[in-house]
């Protein structure tokens, strides 16, 4: 007994320091390359890649590998090779935040796409502004991950100058369906719900304001916790206070089955959500979906002619995972951080710089070009210069659009 | 308060949810002092059983076929698990201080989830579970789910026959007599072994039965919808007494009450409004389970025991 648990420590010891050097080794080479005719640089993926949401996550990692090999199939930054890392947040803040250690540590690491919460997010922005690591999020909707705290009061500063977004911000998308709802579908009075998380409360909290704003009744509140899925006293509420719709903030996990149990419960309402319930998913957990809306970020990536090219590659490429809400706007990101990084090698005479990654940060805000999701270009917050929206229907068991247009006001 | 009456229904449905997961806290810990925290998993583990049962029938099977295989397919998944687990994870500690099974437990549960979310196909988000299809029943103001009937049809009937197996068999005596004295029954010629073994297999197959009725109600099983209700359960076999099998019933149906109702009506309580609502239903359960053990420690339908020499 005593000989066998003592082979089991030492085989997992040897096991450990050969794994340690193999690190180091990878280390070396990475900085022996560095000087090299050709340097291979490391776009780190950030995103939920297991769980509930990694619908979206597979989503958002599969159009960064589409994204890299494309760049390197057209040797987009000559004597620049690409190459992904994909960590996995399971959604949760603290993974993500030990992921983003990880990548900073990584010094082939010279961009990362990600996260898909903007909850992660908040734990990750101080660790990649300090080691200048630009962070570009496909679907980060929180806006005071841009504009501070104090965005609310008419305050905006930017807290984080190496964070970006190609997803337009809640303070966009929760008053856009304010008025599709009360000046489009004419719904008088919501029921507002919302799961407490950074994004799930923001959108409602935006969504509250602008519909008042508009003379919408909210005719009641409710909060729920994201791991809930039984909802039916909240279903018998909604069902009680004459609402003629609900407006839910959060994700498509916890917003299936609430929009199937109000149904169940009698109130033929639509639900409403964002970006977050605008998922196969959804539609899949919940028979009854038909007739509920969601806003997302930007224009249906189908209805674009930039994004057919995307659409067809995504397919050739044979990804398991559909490339979701998400995958446009990710390989948005991705290729501006490409852009950046091929601003950079320009800039230095055709060879990546000894510490690349400062100037990256100072590319990618200036970086303008034509993605699949429009113009991709940010603002002095780090937030898109793009401000479509559009409110998707549920119609035949599919997310149809309604209604596309450029928020104003 | 027009809603009463559907909150109270939807209560009690959930409560009935609860009590079928807690009679497996209950009556393991009623014969061996174990809190079984795998318990939850075994639940989980019943739906995922239930559910392969439902993708491996042909499409367009008719639900009055596929639930009763479901049925069996989740309680022989569940059954399995939990003897297997008595068996090689908790038997070998039955000596063994208390608190090593219990940590053992709560390991298993973490290796039950993983190995599902590992293993079971796209088990990584939730899967979607079969619905009984059809409007729902209305009775004067009060509406029941098509899905809810069999779970409203199924826990009395899991009681009735618990009651009378306890009650009125060879078995069901020999579980009491090992449950009041372990030590004396084995003497009387109890195979004791046997009986912790029936204790696990039932709680498993109440549980099974549960995860069917939750499949059906969320239209949805992921690995890990055992935790939250496995606590929920575990608190409804504290509130009605643990180790007593009705006061485990009556514990799930109080706890269910109390979340429903909390959900509805504390936030209309004047000065309470920032304490109501779904999102507090949580707290107002364990206020209920913690004032019911302040002033009947042994919870609703508990005896107090005196300390085992």
């Amino acid at each position: 007994m005593r000989h066998r648990s003592a082979l089991v420590v030492s085989i997992a010891v040897i096991g450990a320091l050969s794994l340690s050097a193999c690190g180091s080794r990878d280390e070396k080479k990475a900085g022996d390359t560095a000087g090299g005719a050709s340097t291979t640089v490391t776009i780190g993926v950030d995103a939920p890649l297991t769980g509930d949401l990694s619908a979206l996550g597979l989503g958002i990692k599969n159009s960064v590998d589409l994204a890299i090999k494309q760049a390197n199939e057209k040797n987009e930054v000559p004597g620049v090779k690409f190459q992904i890392k994909a960590l996995d947040d399971t959604a949760k803040p603290a993974p993500g935040q030990q992921n983003a250690t990880q990548l900073v540590a990584d010094n082939s690491v010279i961009g990362v796409v990600g996260p898909l919460n903007s909850s992660v997010a908040q734990s990750m922005q101080q660790i990649f502004n300090d080691a200048n690591l630009v962070e570009i999020s496909p679907a980060n909707t929180g806006v005071a991950l841009t504009q501070g705290e104090k965005w609310a009061t008419g305050t905006k500063a930017r807290p984080f100058k190496s964070y970006f977004r190609t997803a337009t911000t809640d303070a966009v998308q929760g008053p856009f369906a304010a008025q599709y709802l009360f000046k489009d579908a004419k719904k008088t009075k919501v029921f507002l719900i919302d799961d407490q998380k950074t994004y799930g409360a923001g959108l409602a909290a935006t969504f509250k304001g602008e519909y008042t704003k508009l003379g919408g009744t909210i005719v009641g509140e409710e909060h729920v916790n994201p791991d809930d899925r039984d909802f039916s006293a909240i279903a018998t509420k909604v069902k009680a206070s004459g609402a003629e719709a609900v407006y839910y903030g959060g994700e498509y996990p916890a917003a299936g089955p609430l929009s199937l149990q109000l149904k169940d419960a009698g109130a033929n309402i639509p639900l409403m959500g964002g970006d977050g319930i605008q998922s196969g998913d959804f539609i899949k957990l919940n028979p009854k979906s038909q007739g509920d809306l969601a806003t997302a970020v930007g224009l249906p990536v189908e209805a674009l002619p930039t994004a057919a090219k995307f659409i067809a590659d995504y397919k050739a490429a044979g990804y398991k995972d559909a490339y979701e809400t998400y995958g446009g706007y990710s390989y948005d990101s991705a290729w501006a951080i490409i852009q950046g990084v091929k601003a950079v090698v320009a800039a230095n005479g055709g060879k990546l710089p000894e510490k690349p990654r400062e100037k990256v940060v100072e590319a990618v805000q200036k970086i303008s070009f034509d993605g699949v999701t429009g113009k991709v270009s940010f603002d002095e917050f780090g937030d898109t210069t793009n401000k479509q929206l559009t409110v998707y229907a549920v119609k035949d068991g599919k997310w149809a659009v309604e209604k596309s247009g450029t928020f104003a006001g | 308060m027009h809603d009463l009456p559907q909150q109270l229904a939807n209560g009690l449905i959930l409560g009935a949810l609860y009590g079928l997961v807690a009679i497996g806290y209950t009556m393991v810990y009623g014969i061996v002092q174990l809190i079984n925290f795998a318990h939850g998993e075994i639940f989980m583990v019943g739906g995922f059983g239930a559910l392969t049962a439902y993708l491996a029938l042909p499409g367009g099977t008719t639900l009055w076929l596929a639930i009763p295989l479901m049925l069996i397919a989740g309680i022989l998944v569940s059954t399995l698990v939990a003897v297997g687990a008595e068996r090689f994870a908790y038997r070998p500690l039955r000596s063994a201080p208390r608190l090593a099974p219990l940590i053992t437990a709560i390991g298993l549960s973490i290796v039950l989830q993983q190995l599902v979310f590992s293993f079971y196909p796209d088990a990584k988000k939730a899967r979607v579970f079969p619905k009984i299809p059809g409007d729902p029943f209305e009775l004067a103001s009060v509406t029941i789910q098509r899905s809810d009937i069999f779970l409203i049809i199924a826990a009395p009937i899991c009681m009735l026959i618990l009651g009378w197996f306890v009650a009125r068999t060879r078995s069901g005596r020999a579980m009491q007599a090992t449950s009041q004295d372990p030590d004396t029954a084995k003497l009387m010629g109890i195979d004791t072994d046997r009986v912790i073994v029936m204790a696990f297999a039932i709680g498993a197959a109440f549980a099974a039965v549960a995860a069917v009725a939750y499949g059906l109600r969320t239209g949805q099983v992921d690995f890990r919808m055992g935790f939250i209700l496995g606590l929920k359960a575990f608190t409804a076999a504290v509130l009605g007494g643990i180790g007593n099998i009705y006061g485990a019933m009556l514990g799930g149906l109080a706890l269910g009450l109390a979340e429903g109702l909390a959900t509805a009506y504390v936030q209309h309580i004047p000065g309470m409004h920032l304490f109501g609502g779904g999102a507090w239903k949580d707290v107002w359960a364990f206020v209920l389970l913690i004032v019911v053990l302040l002033v009947r420690p042994q919870g609703l339908l508990g005896e107090r025991v005196a300390d085992r020499a």
